[in-house]
């Protein structure tokens, strides 16, 4: 009996069918085969199709079902051997998050293969002297320079070069590649200056020079049992603007 | 003995030298014999030619002797020079007996062991001194033969890094743990696994302690500490975990099977607890320490080892030396190390404590009182594992900075430098018989040295 009340909804009908007079003899065979075709059916409709909305909610949900799979997968298999990870160390050392610093480094590059070469105007600063400062012999370094322990200064009257105190540095701030660790160790040399030899043996300091460290601090060893205790440097800024001299070790 | 005594004695009235009355006194405070006369310029060997006599033993026994703490080096008058004595009190004399066997120090590598293809982790020897047992990263356990030093089996079972071995005080047996917490059972012979494999903790092993021998001759059981905070004792025959010791809120770091039937357990959570071993019953809580203790070491850990025992107990890191096995209050607080220490010891005859610490010194402290005595430098970065000869005269030591160094420890001075280790040692032992001493590293080499 349909109910003769207009007020009520329209969309009962369907169901108030179904429990008059129940399912059509053929309806779940026609619904599992429905189903069964809707996957084929969406794939031709999305082939044709043109919505961007919907190609990305396709894409989404292809994605989720591809997990889904591969998971399934997974489960069936049986897992294979995991390598165990690297880096082995003793019970005492695990937890702890700073490592010792005596590590054998490997091999990196060097830092600064090229450098910009420094003109002898940015460097020397010609000074004038002299009763009526007409001579102009004398130079002074504009850059940073070291001088060893015992140097001492020629007589003022002759020495053309000078190196101001200024600019005089001993220590530098040296990061170790693969630490990833700074130090700051004391200078032992200059070894070579990118710029000129004059300037290597005046003991200027410019970026990309490679200077000598004493690396003592690091405690390094060789594998004959000797302790390293100076290792190369180049260093990575100019110590003109910055007032300190950085540097990265070098193998 | 006593003539020879005697002949000093009317040697040193002619050039009329100062005279003194001493009285001999052991250790623990016996006197020995009578007061009687010596000479101020006597020296140690006469000394030791007249105790001998008063001992009446059948073979002479090397001693040393001790005037209020300083061992009388040269002559005792060098010694009183710095010490304020009065002439007419009788002067007491401790006599202390060394060792008769002599371990010389070694000084060459007779080999290197290749085979492990991951650092190794761990090595000892077994407590007679036969067998070598090698753990590493590579999860294998490898056991080398030590008269043609060559590989002699390899353990595979171990799913990963063999954090921690142990053999059994009769030798028979080498429980080893690994990463996963899981710990299996070798047979030295045959190489071959024993029973089956002890699962139950839930994270990492720290360390593994058998039953003493004198308890039990069949060395049924073994205990082992892990990360998650509990001890566990397991039935080896059988295969099962006996008794779950809970307690500690933090990784336990370190366990020790004591010979009076307790076990000691130190944690990272700054405790060290104390169990009874038969029914697992807590009796004590040492507190004290300031943070994690890394690493305990007992008095009678050598002699349990190798042989007898008798008890006491220190704890480490700024070290608690902690009286006699009853006591809950620290005896002494020894302070010093300027990083973290990583292990510490009481040589052989519990005489001495050396503490190896990051800061890369040694220091080394009276077994008794926890004096100071001295500190030992030379690596040049942080040492990590020490080991003592039998006769608890030398004293090796593996560092980071990969070498080893072996010491003397009457001088306080370095007798070896040992280098040829390609990176850092991780592990060392001496063998019970002082012939060989093993080290292991991150090189994946393992390495015999001799003398």
């Amino acid at each position: 009996m349909q109910s003769g009340n207009l007020q009520c909804p329209q969309n009962e009908y369907i169901e108030l069918r179904r429990k008059h007079y129940g399912y059509r003899l053929d309806y779940h065979e026609k619904k599992r085969k429905q189903e069964g075709r809707e996957a084929h059916e969406r794939s031709k409709k999305a082939k044709k199709m043109i919505g961007k909305l919907y190609h990305k909610q396709r894409h989404a949900e292809k994605i989720q079902m591809k997990k889904t799979i591969k998971m399934h997968e997974k489960r069936n298999t049986k897992p294979k051997n995991e390598k165990t990870p690297q880096g082995a160390v003793p019970a005492y050392l695990l937890d702890r998050e700073g490592q010792s610093r005596a590590k054998k480094a490997g091999k990196w590059e060097v830092p600064m293969p090229k450098v910009r070469a420094q003109g002898e105007t940015a460097v020397l600063k010609a000074i004038r002297t002299g009763k009526r400062k007409k001579k102009a012999w004398k130079r002074m370094v504009t850059k940073v320079c070291f001088v060893g322990d015992g140097f001492t200064r020629k007589p003022p009257k002759y020495e053309r070069f000078i190196r101001p105190m200024g600019l005089r540095f001993k220590k530098a701030h040296v990061t170790h590649p693969e630490l990833k660790a700074t130090f700051c160790l004391p200078i032992l040399g200059v070894k070579k200056n990118p710029s000129s030899p004059l300037y290597r043996s005046l003991g200027v300091i410019t970026k990309g020079t490679v200077i000598e460290v004493n690396v003592r601090e690091l405690g390094l060893v060789t594998q004959g049992g000797k302790v390293i205790w100076g290792k190369y440097a180049q260093v990575t800024n100019n110590p003109e603007n910055d007032g300190c001299i950085n540097a990265v070790l070098l193998v | 003995m006593a003539a020879a005594a005697a002949a000093a004695q009317d040697e040193a009235a002619a050039r009329d030298v100062q005279r003194l009355l001493v009285q001999f006194q052991d250790e623990g405070g016996q006197l020995l014999g009578s007061p009687f006369d010596v000479p101020v310029d006597i020296t140690p060997d006469k000394l030791q030619l007249v105790c001998n006599a008063l001992l009446a033993q059948e073979d002479p026994v090397p001693l040393a002797f001790f005037v209020h703490d300083a061992e009388i080096v040269s002559s005792l008058g060098r010694t009183l020079e710095s010490q304020a004595v009065e002439t007419e009190k009788v002067l007491d004399i401790i006599y202390q007996p060394q060792a008769i066997f002599r371990v010389r120090a070694v000084t060459r590598c007779t080999s290197s062991l290749e085979g492990h293809s991951e650092a190794v982790i761990s090595v000892a020897f077994s407590p007679t001194g036969k067998y070598l047992a090698s753990g590493s990263g590579d999860t294998t356990v490898r056991f080398w033969d030590l008269s043609t030093e060559t590989p002699h089996f390899t353990c595979q079972g171990h799913r990963h890094w063999v954090l921690s071995i142990s053999w059994s005080p009769d030798g028979k047996k080498l429980a080893s743990g690994c990463k996963n917490g899981q710990i299996l059972l070798w047979d030295p012979s045959t190489g071959k696994q024993v029973g089956r494999p002890l699962a139950g903790h839930s994270k990492w092993i720290t360390g593994l302690s058998w039953e003493p021998l004198h308890v039990n001759p069949e060395c049924r059981y073994v205990a082992s500490s892990s990360k998650d905070g509990s001890v566990r004792v397991w039935d080896t025959t059988v295969g099962r975990c006996e008794r779950i010791l809970t307690g500690h809120t933090q990784s336990v770091t370190c366990l020790r099977w004591g010979g009076d039937g307790l076990l000691y357990s130190a944690s990272q959570d700054r405790t060290i607890k104390v169990w009874r071993a038969h029914d697992g019953v807590l009796c004590r809580t040492l507190q004290g320490h300031g943070h994690w203790v890394n690493t305990m070491a007992l008095s009678t850990d050598y002699a349990l080892r190798t042989g007898a025992f008798e008890p006491a107990e220190a704890s480490v890191n700024a070290q608690d030396l902690r009286g006699s096995s009853e006591d809950k209050k620290p005896l002494a607080r020894m302070t010093g190390h300027q990083a973290l220490i990583n292990q510490v010891l009481f040589s052989p005859d519990s005489r001495i404590i050396a503490s190896a610490s990051f800061d890369k010194s040694i220091k080394l402290w009276d077994g008794r009182t926890g004096r100071y005595l001295a500190s030992l430098r030379g690596h040049v970065a942080a040492v990590y594992q020490i080991a003592w000869s039998a006769d608890s005269r030398l004293l090796v030591s593996g560092s980071s900075d990969s070498t080893l160094k072996v010491w003397d420890v009457k001088g306080q001075k370095l007798a070896a430098d040992l280098p040829g280790h390609a990176d850092e040692v991780y592990a060392v032992d001496w063998s019970p018989d002082g012939q060989r001493v093993a080290s292991g590293g991150k090189d994946k080499c393992l390495r015999i040295w001799r003398r």
